[in-house]
């Protein structure tokens, strides 16, 4: 394999992983509050129906992201009406809120299925540091929204462990008993947090709609929203590993890709299966290897809040 | 540091039992607000929320044809919904009912592709033990790994759903392909000893009857067994089942795989009893649409054949509103609304609400 061929592959691996990232970091936060939101497969396809539809009208991207963002946000604060306040089951209120999001996206992309996308986001290299030899061609020749990721890990991961906020929303996670005999309203945080996350995932389908694919079809997702769920896992609820998750991930995504071109035996159906695949794969190795210690899941992730039997 | 919390407007009492009232009232009231819901999103996209619910409703139950299509429709729902409640009683969050739907069409197809001249009751009940095993293994593999290792059950179940579709796509453009299917992507159609017997002219098949059976069954299983007795004790106090000296693990791995066995039977009278081959896409998300079901009646197995006929029903409807321009998928959005309002309704059955007439400081 040239050195030209691997560049292209890890590139994609990059821009195949965002969309992974951007959920999976919005996934992190959200669990860091105590919450499992399975609702990110439908979370994403309405963020990225809504901000394509939005592009599509607006003919700017930024305000399609913008959308998603919001569009996700609403469907994440569902979820935190349900199992904040009405303290439903996390699980079966997040699987509602995917199959609602499966719905309702289809419902709304109906009329815009195969419409193109006539401003989408652009690749622009950064000067100077996109020469630099094999990293730059990579990393630095990609568009907006992968260099906005870039941005936003580094100060996540500072948000979660060098800042006080971040300390009390890991303390909610961990125990909001004791967080809220220290004075943090737990159930703010947690409905803040559940909301932040929703948004991220928006922008990671939105993603998808305006850049990766880039246009409108029915479940454009194909799985990715509980790929970004694992994610969380492999990344152990830190943003910092989540980038390599999210492009180890996007590799085998894009490699898929590259052996069909590249005409390999290999019928595409099996190529197609790599990433769910190893994702199970990788959850058992991880979980497997990690077992004894926990792998360091937020101690009250899934369980209700409940002020009266504290 | 102070504490200023304000006490919420609505405190909230866990009964010691759930309500047998509410257990009814919160599902009707859920699809009335679910429905009301609906209507009003109808009407801001610039639809006729009466004009679809009719059309719904009408192409549902409003002949003997959309009757008995929503019938052949909640077949496979019912069979799922068994499958997918067996393991959630046990809090297994078996979310590859539509994997193991496709599996088990895959079973089933194997045995009447191997089988083409053979009589009746060989190749049925030989489609229906390959379905059936089919599925159950497919479901066996997220819980070994499950069982052992603690890895999270829903995620893998989930990949699986897309390799097993993905696996049933490779089969039908690929080796099962029908050289005469005109370049489809459907495999040649069974024999006639391979098809589910159906009701007088209607499209109803045998599969209702075996998704009834298979319902009482599994009724008396979780209510009337030491099994199900331990099933049941797992899924609501793990703690408590481990100092009980259950082998937990085990269960695991037996309770997916009757899981998945019912979910592949779903398949296989799918394919025996109305496609009569395997097909790509031949289920309509009917795995996902069976969560619903089964978390509609609180996993009462004699529920879910209500809940099935219903869901089997909106699904008929969905079809109906294509005609007027309407997107089938306002049914699945209409579906996840309802399982909204269903969680957020279960409330009222754990808990007294009460509503506090003033706020007051609440010492933390």
């Amino acid at each position: 394999m040239s050195v030209d061929i691997l560049i292209a592959i890890l590139a994609t691996a990059i821009t195949a992983g965002t969309p992974l990232l951007y959920a999976a970091l919005g996934e992190i936060l959200t669990e860091r509050a105590g919450i499992l939101n399975l609702g990110v497969e439908g979370m994403m396809l309405v963020g990225a129906v809504s901000g394509f539809i939005a592009a599509l009208h607006t003919s700017s991207p930024w305000a399609g992201v913008i959308v998603a963002m919001l569009a996700g946000g609403a469907m994440a604060s569902i979820h935190a009406l349900l199992t904040v306040t009405l303290r439903a089951n996390q699980i079966v209120s997040g699987l509602s809120l995917t199959i609602f999001g499966t719905g309702l996206s289809g419902y709304l992309g109906k009329p815009i299925v195969g419409t193109p996308l006539e401003t989408s986001f652009k690749v622009f290299e950064i000067p100077i540091i996109s020469s630099i030899p094999f990293i730059g061609p990579i990393m630095f020749k990609q568009d907006a929204l992968v260099y906005l990721s870039y941005i936003i890990i580094p100060l996540m991961w500072f948000f979660l462990y060098r800042t006080k906020t971040g300390l009390n929303l890991r303390a909610v996670g961990e125990n909001p008993a004791a967080a809220d005999s220290l004075g943090i309203n737990v159930f703010r945080v947690k409905y803040v947090y559940v909301i932040i996350g929703g948004m991220l995932a928006g922008i990671g389908g939105a993603y998808l709609s305006l850049m990766y694919v880039p246009t409108w079809m029915e479940n454009i997702t194909a799985g990715r929203g509980w790929i970004a769920v694992a994610l969380v896992i492999f990344a152990t609820w830190n943003p910092a590993q989540a980038i390599l998750g999210a492009y180890i991930f996007g590799g085998i995504d894009a490699l898929g890709f590259r052996l069909q071109a590249m005409d390999i035996m290999i019928p595409a159906y099996f190529l197609k299966m790599l990433p769910y695949i190893f994702t199970i794969i990788v959850l058992i190795i991880v979980t497997g290897k990690n077992a004894a210690k926990h792998i360091g899941a937020p101690q009250s992730l899934g369980l209700p809040y409940d002020r009266e039997e504290r | 540091m102070t504490t200023h919390n304000t006490r919420s407007l609505i405190s909230l009492e866990k009964k010691l039992s759930p309500s047998p009232v509410m257990n009814i009232l919160v599902p009707v009231i859920s699809v009335f607000l679910a429905l009301l819901t609906g209507a009003i999103f109808l009407a801001l996209t610039g639809k006729d929320p009466i004009q679809v619910y009719s059309a719904m409703f009408y192409g549902a139950f409003g002949s003997k044809y959309g009757l008995t299509e929503s019938v052949v429709k909640a077949i496979p729902l019912l069979l799922a919904g068994l499958g997918l409640a067996v393991a959630f009683r046990m809090q297994l969050w078996n979310i590859g009912g539509e994997g193991q739907i496709y599996m088990g069409a895959f079973g089933a197809t194997w045995v009447a592709l191997q089988l083409p001249n053979q009589p009746t009751w060989v190749v049925l009940p030989a489609m229906m033990l390959a379905g059936a095993a089919a599925g159950g293994l497919w479901a066996v593999i997220p819980a070994i790994p499950r069982a052992y290792l603690g890895v999270n059950e829903i995620i893998t179940t989930l990949m699986l759903n897309y390799v097993a579709i993905l696996w049933v796509d490779y089969l039908v453009y690929g080796p099962w392909k029908d050289p005469a299917g005109y370049n489809f992507p459907i495999t040649p159609s069974f024999s006639e000893s391979a098809i589910l017997p159906t009701l007088g002219d209607t499209r109803i098949h045998a599969g209702l009857l075996i998704g009834i059976i298979l319902a009482i069954i599994i009724y008396l299983i979780i209510f009337r067994t030491k099994f199900g007795y331990e099933i049941r004790v797992i899924g609501e106090s793990p703690g408590a089942a481990r100092y009980a000296g259950m082998n937990i693990s085990r269960k695991i791995i037996v309770v997916m795989l009757i899981s998945g066995a019912v979910c592949g039977l779903a398949g296989m009278a799918e394919l025996s009893g109305v496609t009569h081959r395997l097909q790509q896409g031949f289920s309509p998300g009917y795995g996902y649409t069976a969560i619903i079901v089964a978390w509609l009646t609180r996993l009462n197995p004699l529920g879910i054949i209500i809940a099935a006929l219903l869901f089997g029903g909106m699904q008929v409807g969905g079809f109906a509103v294509q005609m007027n321009g309407v997107p089938a998928a306002v049914v699945s959005m209409l579906q996840g609304g309802l399982l909204f309002f269903v969680l957020g309704g279960e409330i009222l059955t754990r808990y007294r609400v009460s509503i506090n007439s003033r706020r007051g400081d609440d010492k933390a």
